[in-house]
């Protein structure tokens, strides 16, 4: 390691201190200083990421350190993803999803909490917000070519949204090109499991795991 | 003869309540609501309110929050089917009603959640109907055996037809209310009649932080011109959708109650409207919403005491639990909320069957909670002077082997004074075993049991029955579905 090793110590720390400001100047001290960006993102601020997984698994942190150390990634990787070249972006990103809360339901913090998580974890993320038609969860995956469609809802009346959506890629044809995962506070495994969802994330970090599962899958031949 | 003093619990000062008040008002006049319905936007643009209605927000001065206030009742009177009931719905009285909008019941056999169908409405329906100490029904459980688009009418409908009690419900849709109206105005026989005597509740949820979505807003409106309550049910969770501080969490509960409570009244001044609510302690680990948290409930029992000091009515989700199985955290989460909701004088306490974060309701538990509120009821009514004096006389003559079993004045006044358990155990040891070492939850089953089987439905008039399904049927083949479910 060579004079960057602080800095990509200082990367780390930015993030699992949750400190948004300090993580994109960092982020943007590497690209004035015409650094590596792939290295600043696999040495400095992966690490912090990792770091807040286990600090969440070992009880440590919470919801609110593990969502404030999200937005701190998310605002590093803000100022690095557009100067990364197109292969080395494509090659960080682990699949991209088109999220968000289904028609019916302006509840959005159970999406946003899996939002920031996925976008920590380096998913290129399409939040597409609350409130959500069948039909634009669809047409956005489809422009954005995305791998994942996540589908989130709070209310057990917009819940069953989630069973359109699925119906809706099927009559469209195209069920295959997506896979589908389903959250929320009414929504089970039993429920995705009956409406045909390939996936379902009871929590947050859940649902990376399973979008990270599901990605996987899709992109091995 | 002593009154009994009703038992009472504030937790906040009256300093504290003025303060919430205060920055609740602000926050309404400086930041504003959002408003996604343009109808309610219109309504607020015509009482001379700033409304921006590219972002759906509006600002509500403190002038129009008052004299919103100042026109709602203070008291609402609900009445049964029959009309004959009368449900003061204000002060200190208390009533219970199951947790309504739960999408699983608790299967009786295999004690799992499962997916409720018409059969499982209509059992817990009868239920409720029977449980004494549970005043109002409300629609539950959702059906999952008929299209998602007329959920919230069937299960209105449902209700009406199997417990003459009054009923909280709410739409899921904004074509929803019409023929729900429908059918409590054929219950009642007349538009007008059904206004004066009032028979449902609507239930409408503001979006949390301070959003009224399309649909609860136009629940507000055509509520209150129907002259039905608007149960208003914040639903802000701390930390997450709210402030954390309990403190902050109800100044945002406070406006976001009180924005609905101006749009019911400019929709229609003097509509009733209860402030309530299903805050939640946002669990910063597993991201759920317990409403078996004391702090849930302590959110609960302060925001009901700013409502009264507003002059509303109340309401709280209290009386409920986040387990999965009627076990000790249960009952001992059910018990303390249904405690603390009537000490604090909450109007309208809906929890009795709920469990698992109001999403599951449970026969067994019904029954049980039934019980628990039937304590509350004993508890409410305080301790009473019966006699004068109080004992001086029952010792006249007192002798070494004095006992009171077989006294006039115990007979007089045992049954009176102190309730039969019913299903709490309080056999003996050897007894308990003898009967099979059963649970509370084994002893539910059985009463559930032999409840159903030996009351029969408390049905309507054949009449009724063929009218408010003729609307139910018309609401569903306008929608597109092709029948309905035998009824069982």
């Amino acid at each position: 390691m060579d004079k960057t090793t602080p800095l990509y110590a200082r990367m780390a720390e930015a993030i699992v201190a949750g400190d948004a400001e300090t993580a994109a100047a960092l982020a943007r001290q590497a690209l004035d200083g015409r650094l590596d960006l792939q290295a600043a993102i696999e040495h400095g601020y992966i690490p912090g990421i990792r770091r807040v997984g286990e600090l969440w698994e070992s009880g440590e942190y919470f919801l609110p350190e593990l969502i404030t150390s999200a937005a701190a990634m998310k605002a590093a990787l803000a100022v690095l993803g557009p100067a990364l070249d197109a292969t080395a972006a494509a090659g960080l990103s682990r699949g991209r999803i088109v999220i968000g809360t289904i028609e019916g339901d302006i509840h959005d913090i159970g999406k946003n909490l899996v939002s920031s998580m996925l976008s920590a974890n380096g998913f290129d993320v399409v939040d597409l917000g609350a409130d959500v038609k069948i039909d634009r969860f669809i047409d956005a995956a489809v422009e954005t070519r995305a791998d994942l469609i996540c589908l989130s809802a709070l209310l057990t009346t917009t819940m069953l949204g989630q069973r359109r959506v699925i119906e809706r890629l099927r009559e469209r044809g195209l069920r295959d090109r997506f896979k589908v995962l389903v959250g929320g506070a009414p929504v089970s495994r039993a429920w995705a499991a009956e409406i045909g969802a390939d996936g379902y994330g009871e929590n947050a970090l859940a649902a990376v795991t399973q979008a990270a599962a599901l990605a996987a899958a899709r992109r091995t031949p | 003869m002593i009154p009994p003093l009703r038992p009472k619990v504030e937790l906040l000062s009256r300093a504290y309540v003025e303060k919430v008040v205060s920055e609740a008002l602000g926050l309404l006049e400086g930041e504003g609501v959002f408003v996604e319905n343009a109808e309610a936007r219109a309504l607020f643009h015509e009482a001379g309110t700033a409304v921006d209605d590219d972002a759906q927000r509006v600002r509500i001065p403190t002038r129009l929050v008052e004299e919103a206030l100042a026109s709602t009742p203070a008291t609402i009177v609900l009445s049964d089917r029959a009309g004959s009931g009368e449900f003061t719905v204000g002060g200190d009285e208390v009533h219970f009603d199951p947790g309504s909008t739960a999408t699983r019941v608790l299967d009786s056999e295999t004690q799992r959640e499962r997916k409720a169908v018409t059969a499982d409405v209509v059992r817990l329906a009868r239920l409720t109907d029977a449980c004494e100490h549970i005043h109002f029904q409300s629609t539950a459980l959702i059906s999952a055996d008929v299209p998602e688009i007329v959920a919230d009418s069937y299960r209105l409908y449902l209700g009406l037809l199997y417990s003459a009690k009054p009923i909280v419900t709410g739409t899921f849709r904004t074509a929803g209310f019409k023929p729900m109206l429908d059918m409590l105005i054929a219950v009642r026989g007349g538009a007008e009649a059904l206004r004066r005597r009032p028979l449902a509740v609507f239930d409408a949820c503001p979006s949390p932080p301070l959003k009224w979505s399309n649909l609860t807003a136009q629940s507000l409106i055509d509520s209150a011109r129907a002259g039905l309550p608007s149960q208003l049910i914040s639903m802000s969770l701390t930390g997450a959708t709210a402030p954390v501080t309990l403190g902050g969490a109800l100044v945002q509960h406070t406006a976001e109650n009180l924005s609905g409570l101006v749009i019911c009244q400019l929709a229609r001044k003097g509509a009733p409207v209860i402030f309530g609510g299903s805050p939640a302690s946002f669990d910063m680990r597993k991201g759920t919403t317990p409403m078996g948290a004391m702090e849930t409930m302590m959110i609960d029992m302060a925001y009901a005491q700013i409502g009264k000091h507003l002059g509303l009515p109340t309401h709280a989700y209290m009386g409920l639990s986040d387990a999965k199985i009627p076990d000790a955290q249960c009952g001992f989460e059910t018990g303390m909320g249904a405690v603390l909701a009537a000490l604090a004088g909450i109007n309208v306490i809906s929890g009795p069957g709920m469990m698992d974060f109001e999403s599951t309701q449970s026969p067994e538990k019904l029954l049980i909670d039934n019980d628990i509120c039937g304590m509350v009821y004993r508890l409410l009514d305080g301790v009473a002077q019966r006699d004068e004096p109080l004992a001086a006389h029952l010792f006249d003559g007192i002798r070494p082997d004095t006992q009171f079993l077989t006294m006039p004045h115990t007979r007089k006044w045992y049954r009176i004074e102190h309730r039969m358990a019913n299903l709490a155990d309080r056999d003996t040891y050897d007894a308990w075993e003898g009967a099979g070492r059963k649970s509370i939850g084994d002893r539910a089953a059985e009463r559930v049991r032999t409840l159903l089987a030996a009351v029969s439905p408390n049905l309507p008039d054949a009449a009724l029955q063929k009218e408010l399904r003729a609307i139910m049927e018309a609401d569903a083949r306008s929608n597109g579905a092709a029948g309905l479910p035998e009824l069982p």
